[in-house]
């Protein structure tokens, strides 16, 4: 696609922990375009945020690739960050702790400008705007983080990152710390931003919310994607087993039963098991699941990693 | 069924620069031996606050008024002795972050028998192998093993099933879970809204959950009780109450979820008014679409407008003849 901003190319991230190599991340693809919002779920453990954070260049790559608009991401380090990298921003989860409590909040925004060449002056006045264009009274410059709420203070965070006009956006749970209608406030916030034609990388463990927004989905499990299209498709039928148990999951208002649990947890990254990852907690798990690694394989509209149901055996 | 815990026009001031206000203003409710019970509310709301009070755990200088009478005892009268009894015996609290519930540098075991000890009386061995069994109900694996290991050595999902383990460790009538599930991911929240709802049916337990979430709400409790503004502005049972929503509030917060069809999310404007800065009348009158001139000066009291169900908006303009 032409107007692609980021591309992730088989990228893999490892941590090491006592003297063993974790592979938190392993070889995952991941294209966003202009005006588009891609959502990033799985549960925590699966790698998500590290991914997020290796897309703009705070996770040194064990390998694979990033790309921003054609040229490579290189890892954040003593250096100063490439010029053409302020055009990739990252909101944070915790708008309580990515904010210096201490500035005043017209000055925090400020300092993008200043970086980028500007003066105070035109700093200030460029908070004031982007205050306005996340919804809040130039005013709240004046004004230190602890003065606001927590949907409030996201706002701040956002305005922030829209001061070098990104093209892209990655957002690492940018919700979850927030109340239900702040919720829903900064969700649709996204969205609007996202029109100005910018893309975003929407991570987030709260399903409902990248269902209402996400262009498209990409399911993460144990550091790899299992399923990955269009939003609509993917939740209208889910057809990897463990998106099917992430959507069941989720409790609805009106339901009137309680969500299907998913037995389990997320098995050690250290020692991923064989075959499907998935497999010790898949209710279609054959033996076939224990040796064949999967692959990412169209089925009815997306991709799905899952041999059984992508024709490798029944339905 | 018999009622446990009834609750009547709870007042909580709490001590700012400014002088007291009121976090919590005329709150009623009640639960019955075996129900869940729903509190829901924006942050600010007073649904912690009201939670803490049943727990005698107020910040310092609260001024507490109203009765809180669990199995007719009235606990506001207690000394702190005679409520540290009741407090893991009697009633129980698992709160949103299982990273301050649990001690950092304990070990499980210990964690788990030290108010097992204390209020039933039991040998050490009685109670580590009583542990292992509270461990095995949350679905710990290896519950020996973990009687032997860290917080740290959990994850977020394990450690707030573990916290679940510790709060029902001296077998309490009641337990009130604040936000219990609001971190953890959807397929562990599944597992600990089951955990709770069996442990109501075969222990005949109590519990109150507080949380923001209506759609764990709607899968889990029976009754829900609305607050705004440390106030209750709504109250009935679940389905009648997210099925036919008569409050402009409740209806607000069912309309910023995310919807089954995908139409957009519909927030609510403004935020909750801060400690001291609640408005005169109705408290969300500000923020209410359906406000009229009198709202902003008479103040709602709840009222039954249907069986169990309360309403605090005398304009009542969602109401649909039935």
């Amino acid at each position: 696609m032409s107007d692609t901003v980021l591309e992730l190319a088989g990228v893999a991230v490892e941590y090491g922990r006592r003297g063993q190599r974790l592979r938190a991340v392993d070889g995952v693809d991941l294209t966003v375009a202009r005006g588009e919002i891609v959502g990033l779920v799985g549960e925590s453990g699966c790698g998500k945020s590290t991914l997020a954070r290796a897309a703009v260049g705070l996770e040194p790559l064990a390998a694979g690739a990033v790309t921003f608009e054609g040229r490579a991401v290189a890892t954040l380090g003593r250096r100063r960050r490439p010029e053409f990298l302020r055009g990739l921003q990252m909101v944070f989860q915790d708008p309580y702790e990515s904010l210096n409590p201490r500035r005043k909040v017209g000055e925090i925004i400020a300092d993008g400008v200043r970086l980028g060449g500007g003066s105070r002056r035109d700093g200030l006045r460029r908070a004031a705007e982007l205050l306005e264009r996340v919804g809040l009274p130039a005013t709240a410059a004046a004004s230190y983080p602890h003065e606001f709420s927590g949907g409030q203070r996201q706002r701040i965070a956002i305005a922030r990152t829209l001061v070098t006009r990104p093209s892209c956006l990655i957002a690492d749970e940018p919700i979850s710390a927030l109340d239900a209608s702040a919720q829903a406030q900064i969700a649709n916030l996204l969205s609007e931003l996202v029109q100005d034609d910018l893309g975003l990388v929407l991570v987030s463990h709260d399903l409902s919310v990248v269902r209402q927004v996400a262009d498209r989905v990409a399911v993460m499990y144990l550091g790899r994607i299992v399923e990955i299209g269009a939003t609509d498709v993917v939740w209208g039928n889910p057809r990897h087993p463990y998106t099917e148990a992430l959507v069941a999951a989720i409790p609805r208002v009106g339901a009137g039963v309680l969500p299907t649990d998913l037995p389990g947890d997320v098995p050690d990254p250290a020692h991923p098991p064989a075959g499907c990852r998935f497999h010790p907690r898949c209710p279609l798990a054959q033996d076939s699941c224990r040796e064949l690694d999967q692959r990412l394989a169209p089925v009815q509209g997306r991709e799905i990693a899952c041999h059984i149901r992508s024709g490798g055996g029944p339905p | 069924m018999d009622e446990l815990l009834r609750v009547e026009d709870l007042t909580v001031a709490l001590p700012t620069r400014s002088g007291y206000h009121k976090a919590v203003d005329g709150m009623s409710f009640a639960v019955d031996a075996g129900e869940v019970m729903g509190i829901a509310g924006e942050s600010g709301s007073g649904k912690t606050i009201t939670a803490l009070s049943l727990f005698g755990l107020l910040p310092h200088g609260a001024r507490v008024t109203g009765s809180i009478r669990l199995d007719g005892i009235e606990l506001t009268a207690l000394s702190r002795t005679q409520l540290r009894d009741i407090r893991g015996r009697q009633i129980a609290m698992v709160s949103q972050d299982p990273a301050t519930s649990l001690h950092p540098i304990l070990p499980i075991g210990t964690q788990l028998t030290e108010h097992m000890r204390h209020h039933l009386g039991v040998s050490k061995d009685e109670a580590l192998s009583r542990a292992a069994g509270l461990l095995q109900t949350v679905r710990i694996p290896d519950p020996e093993q973990a009687l032997r290991s860290y917080p740290g050595q959990f994850s977020g999902g394990m450690r707030q099933r573990i916290a679940i383990a510790a709060a029902l460790a001296a077998e309490p009538r009641l337990l009130v879970a604040d936000e219990p599930t609001t971190a953890l991911d959807v397929t562990v929240q599944a597992g600990i809204l089951r955990l709770l709802d069996r442990l109501c049916r075969e222990r005949g337990m109590a519990v109150i959950v507080i949380t923001h979430d209506l759609g764990v709400m709607s899968a889990t409790a029976r009754r829900l009780y609305v607050m705004y503004a440390g106030r209750l502005a709504e109250a009935g049972p679940t389905a009648e109450l997210l099925g036919r929503p008569r409050h402009p509030y409740t209806r607000g917060l069912l309309d910023a979820l995310p919807q089954e069809g995908g139409a957009s999310l519909v927030p609510i404007g403004g935020s909750p008014p801060s400690l001291g800065q609640v408005p005169a009348g109705c408290p969300f009158h500000p923020r209410c679409r359906y406000a009229r001139p009198s709202c902003a000066t008479e103040r709602p009291e709840p009222e039954r407008v249907a069986g169990e169900h309360l309403l605090a908006c005398p304009p009542d303009p969602l109401r649909t003849p039935s």
